[in-house]
């Protein structure tokens, strides 16, 4: 018993620290999915996302689309673009008008979203805009991003803070998306009109994004990409609770 | 003799004791008594790790180009080709892109530092709850806790040489800082930084020449001086059979002792060799050059300035601004009252004991548990879970934000935190010392040779066992 | 008076039961009586241990080798690190295994030599008190070693002052009236090119970027979201809005803007720093809403010009960055 004990406690604290240490970097680094495809294009049905609509859209922007006071904006002028951003991202049908959307299982299917495009479409508005990350420049787009997104987003797209709401990790976004993003400002964000970043940025920045799926890691085991926390972390729950543990058999002798 | 003069261990000996007088030296060192104790090794892994942070260190500034001089990188890091970057960055990227063994070299360092102040801390920590501080260590507990506030030091200069986003907006933090001090906030700024911050080319040379020789020097002294006063005075010791407060009980330094410390450096070693090779640390290429006018979301310092952080984020908004002056910046009260007092109680703390605790002014070699002294104890807890509830504050939004508390939220919860942690813990540590005490359970041991019986009324007693704990 | 006295009784009462208390808690279980000599000393080495230690330190020498190959083949830094690290590990073990099991196993008692020596406290003190014997001017003379003292003092910290200069053009800010702003790539910024939403940074034509006064952040609102105070109603051409970009807290980049798309279910519009999360209220002139920040944002009153470029209508609001004694009301 006397001997037992500590190995035991030293093991238990240990597995809790690498856990905890482990599931911090799980929640920055986000999950490695596929991003969701480009599809649908403007084929959908205008009459049938209007119906659509009042079913699953109405009770917060209204039956005519033009929003309710208080539950959610108008989206008539949001064009194709917001509705192709928010339903291809899960973010919408929003359970709680007043919550943050975020990115979540998307829960329409293609061709409900198509319909509902079209409907929101059918108002005017911007359209999907179109991206191409590979003619974009990484140099830049890290620069452009540092410049413009990552007082949110973080350097490396991880995510943060925002007070009010979050700034979500971007390595599930598609290139799509994040032009989309960049042109609507969803949520909190702020918008960038085409004045301020022209197309040839748009790609920069979405290539930027793209890559930091895969950020270069050379030095190995990246912690979630998150700067010094993560690192204090395994500073104190590897290093040290390793070192305490060795101290502990090297320390005393057990004749 | 002759037979002496060939044997190659005597010889040497005699050489030097003929020359120095040094056999009898020789021979009380290598009689020195280490008591044995897992905790005695805190302190030596603080050591090791300066030790492996001179020698990685000295490697990394023979490639590291202290200048701000802004060129175009053409280096050896592809993404960053053609961006405007300081000499310093540059040459930093270098190292870990171009330098084989370079950024091995780098992380280890990275990794050591963080170590090295995480074992001083624990070491302190151990010293603290133990009494080792007392009489007559209180000059040795004074030069350790110096040595807690010059390695922060040192730790901040070297990661802001790297000159990328993360190290520019902490010394940006640390400028403002020092703006903020009562009435020569802005000269003192001037003189430390050259000019302004941003924009003084003085600076990075200054860094350098501060982290690279002036600090470890002086660190490097105080480790001398901590030494040396162990020697003087020998360890302390816990109580046990045949401890007394004149002697010391343990292992010899030679063989077994040298042996076994020596492996506490290999271990020490491995385990940042091994972080500096498998886990990254501060990959610098990934942040960019720094910029004034760019910031990221979630920059954070080194976990050893968490506290500063937290503590510049609870402060209300609060500046003294009367008769035409600023009276205090507001990062004053969190970048320099808070650590000032943080540091004072430290310093202060044998005196403090002696004089409103223990009223105890006797010589001490023999060591509390920390149940001995429940005051001393609980004081300890609640000083250390304040210093802790504050640094905690500073990693808050990276941490919780992920459960959904929103961040003002957080900030007032840090601040009623700030008061009223200290005051539980500091409770509940008396009462878990005094009723440790008098049961005499060890919480890591279990009991030793104690157990609960039941009385036949119902009631519970503690009672000695009347088996050895060894014997079953 | 009274009351002082009574209250100084108090604490003298107080005092004297904490004393008591003191010396009741004080006491600690007293030093173990002697007992049997734990002095004992085992020679012996286990074959096993014996031959343990020496193929550790074999296998600890071959990582090393493989240390070398990695370098001078991929020198890639897990593998560095790995061979490196196995190679300490291995001695690490073969030390501890050579330390508990080969060597003589010895437990000493050394005698801890007394540190004082009272008797010579009193005559140290005496030899250094002898200096001024026979000496008739000593305060003379010691006022004189003061003023060489001070002198040298001086003279030896004079140098420091060429550490800095004074001082000067703290919170100062190149923005003058008219002066361009230009983007991060050094074109004029153009008013047209901000959409109600839109969030830039843009420096003083003609300036150091690297300069802190030179950032603003430039951000666009609805005209009707604005409520500026009346001496700056016309700062604010088309809802666009410059600020020092330099937060008034500690100086980092204030690189955070939030802005809603329902101001009806989530925030109102805000400028951030993400250091520290000072939050300004761009709507109000740079208030502080939220966070440590001591003053507000100092703004810059914008102008169009004829060609569309955003111009400077004059000099910031205030003194840029973060507070210092210099900093007056603002």
């Amino acid at each position: 018993m006397r001997r037992r004990a500590v190995p035991v406690l030293l093991v238990v604290a240990l597995a809790l620290c690498a856990l905890g240490t482990l599931a911090f970097a799980q929640a920055g680094s986000g999950a490695q999915s596929p991003p969701v495809g480009a599809a649908g294009g403007g084929a959908g049905d205008p009459v049938a996302g209007h119906q659509l609509f009042v079913e699953r859209c109405s009770s917060c922007h209204g039956t005519d689309g033009a929003g309710r006071r208080g539950r959610g904006p108008s989206v008539r002028g949001a064009g194709a673009l917001a509705a192709d951003f928010y339903l291809r991202t899960g973010r919408m049908p929003l359970a709680e008008p007043t919550d943050q959307p975020v990115r979540a299982p998307v829960q329409l299917t293609a061709t409900q979203i198509d319909d509902l495009v079209a409907y929101v479409a059918s108002f005017g508005g911007p359209g999907v805009p179109a991206v191409h990350p590979e003619r974009g420049s990484l140099t830049r787009g890290q620069r452009l991003f540092t410049d413009s997104c990552a007082g949110c987003h973080t350097v490396a797209a991880r995510g943060g803070i925002v007070l009010g709401g979050v700034a979500p990790a971007l390595q599930q976004a598609n290139a799509r998306q994040v032009a989309e993003a960049i042109r609507m400002g969803p949520y909190l964000m702020p918008r960038f009109g085409s004045g301020q970043l022209p197309p040839a940025d748009v790609d920069a920045l979405a290539r930027y994004v793209l890559s930091t799926r895969d950020l270069p890691n050379r030095g190995g085991w990246a912690i979630g990409n998150l700067g010094p926390v993560p690192e204090g972390l395994v500073c104190w729950g590897l290093g040290i609770v390793v070192l305490l543990g060795a101290a502990r058999l090297l320390g005393e002798r057990t004749t | 003799m002759s037979d002496a003069a060939r044997d190659p261990v005597a010889e040497p000996i005699r050489f030097v004791d003929e020359r120095l007088g040094a056999a009898k030296l020789i021979r009380g060192a290598l009689d020195y008594v280490f008591p044995d104790h897992w905790s005695f090794l805190l302190g030596e892994l603080a050591l090791y790790a300066f030790v492996i942070l001179v020698a990685t260190g000295t490697y990394l500034a023979l490639f590291f180009e202290p200048s701000t001089t802004q060129l175009v990188y053409h280096g050896a890091y592809g993404p960053l080709h053609g961006v405007q970057m300081s000499g310093a960055y540059a040459s930093a990227l270098d190292i870990s892109y171009g330098v084989p063994a370079g950024l091995l070299l780098r992380q280890t360092h990275h990794w050591a530092a963080l170590l090295f102040i995480a074992a001083i801390v624990v070491h302190l920590m151990r010293v603290f709850f133990t009494g080792a501080f007392r009489k007559p260590r209180e000059l040795n507990y004074v030069v350790g806790v110096a040595m807690l506030a010059i390695g922060v030091l040192e730790g901040f200069l070297g990661y802001s040489l790297v000159d990328d986003l993360l190290s520019g907006m902490g010394l940006a933090i640390a400028y403002g800082v020092v703006l903020s001090i009562p009435l020569v906030g802005g000269q003192v700024g001037a003189l430390l930084w050259g000019g302004q911050y941003p924009g003084s080319v003085a600076f990075e040379p200054r860094l350098f020449i501060a982290h690279v020789f002036l600090v470890p020097a002086i660190l490097a002294t105080l480790i001398a001086v901590h030494l040396a006063m162990i020697v003087r005075q020998h360890h302390t010791q816990f109580r046990g059979p045949g401890r007394q407060e004149h002697n010391v009980v343990g292992t010899p330094m030679w063989p077994a002792y040298a042996l076994r410390s020596l492996s506490w450096f290999a271990t020490t070693a491995a385990v940042l060799v091994l972080l500096g090779g498998l886990v990254q640390i501060n990959p610098i290429w990934q942040w960019g050059p720094y910029e004034v006018a760019q910031g990221t979301n979630g920059a954070q310092p080194d976990w050893y300035l968490g506290w500063l952080i937290g503590a510049l984020r609870i402060m209300p908004a609060w500046e003294p601004r009367f008769w035409g002056h600023t009276w205090a910046g507001n990062p004053f009260f969190g970048g320099v009252v808070f650590p000032t007092v943080v540091f004072a109680v430290l310093f202060a703390w044998p005196w403090l004991e002696q004089r409103f605790i223990t009223r105890d002014f006797a010589t001490h070699h023999l060591l509390d548990r920390p149940r001995d002294n429940p005051w001393r104890t609980a004081i300890g807890a609640a000083f250390f879970s304040w210093v802790f509830t504050v640094f905690f504050a500073g990693a808050a939004d990276r941490i919780l934000v992920s459960v959904g508390i929103p961040y003002e939220t957080q900030v007032w919860l840090a601040r009623g935190a700030f008061f009223v942690a200290p005051v539980i813990v500091g409770v509940a540590a008396y009462r878990i010392a005094s009723e440790l005490r008098r049961s005499d359970l060890h919480p890591l041991r279990g009991a030793v040779a104690r157990r609960v019986v039941r009385r036949p009324d119902g009631s519970f007693a503690t009672v000695a066992d009347e088996v050895e704990p060894g014997a079953g | 008076m009274r009351l002082l006295a009574r209250l100084l009784a108090a604490v003298a009462a107080w005092r004297a039961v904490r004393r008591g208390a003191a010396q009741d808690r004080a006491p600690l279980p007293p030093p173990p009586p002697p007992e049997p000599d734990p002095r004992a000393r085992r020679v012996g080495a286990r074959a096993d241990a014996e031959r343990l230690v020496a193929a550790l330190l074999i296998a600890c020498g071959l990582c090393g080798v493989a240390f070398v190959v990695v370098y001078a083949t991929s020198a890639n830094t897990q593998l560095l690190g790995a061979a490196a690290g196995l190679a300490l590990v291995l001695l690490a073990v073969a030390l501890a295994v050579a330390s508990f099991a080969v060597v003589p196993q010895e437990t000493a008692v050394e005698p801890r030599p007394p540190l004082e020596a009272p008797a010579e406290v009193e005559p140290a003190a005496r030899e250094l008190r002898d200096v001024g014997e026979g000496v008739s001017r000593r305060g003379l003379i010691t006022a004189a070693a003061g003023v060489a003292g001070a002198g040298l003092a001086a003279a030896a910290i004079t140098p420091a002052a060429s550490l800095g200069p004074r001082a000067k053009g703290l919170g100062a800010a190149p923005w003058r009236r008219g002066t361009r702003l230009l983007d991060q790539d050094g074109r004029p910024l153009r008013a047209a090119a901000l959409v109600v939403g839109a969030f830039a940074t843009a420096f003083a034509e003609g300036a150091d970027r690297r300069e802190l006064g030179s950032p603003v952040v430039v951000v666009r609102l609805r005209e009707d979201e604005v409520h500026l105070p009346a001496a700056r109603r016309a700062w604010a051409p088309q809802g666009i809005l410059a600020f020092s970009k330099i937060c008034t807290h500690a100086g980092c980049a204030v690189s955070l803007f939030r802005y809603p798309l329902d101001q009806q279910t989530s925030k109102t519009p805000a400028l951030v720093c993400p250091c520290h999360y000072s939050t300004f209220d761009p709507r109000r002139a740079g208030r502080v809403e939220f966070g440590p920040a001591g003053r507000p944002l100092p703004q810059l009153p914008l102008a169009i010009a004829a060609d569309g470029t955003l111009v400077a209508a004059g000099p910031m609001s205030g003194p840029i960055g973060p507070a210092w004694w210099g900093v007056g009301h603002s």
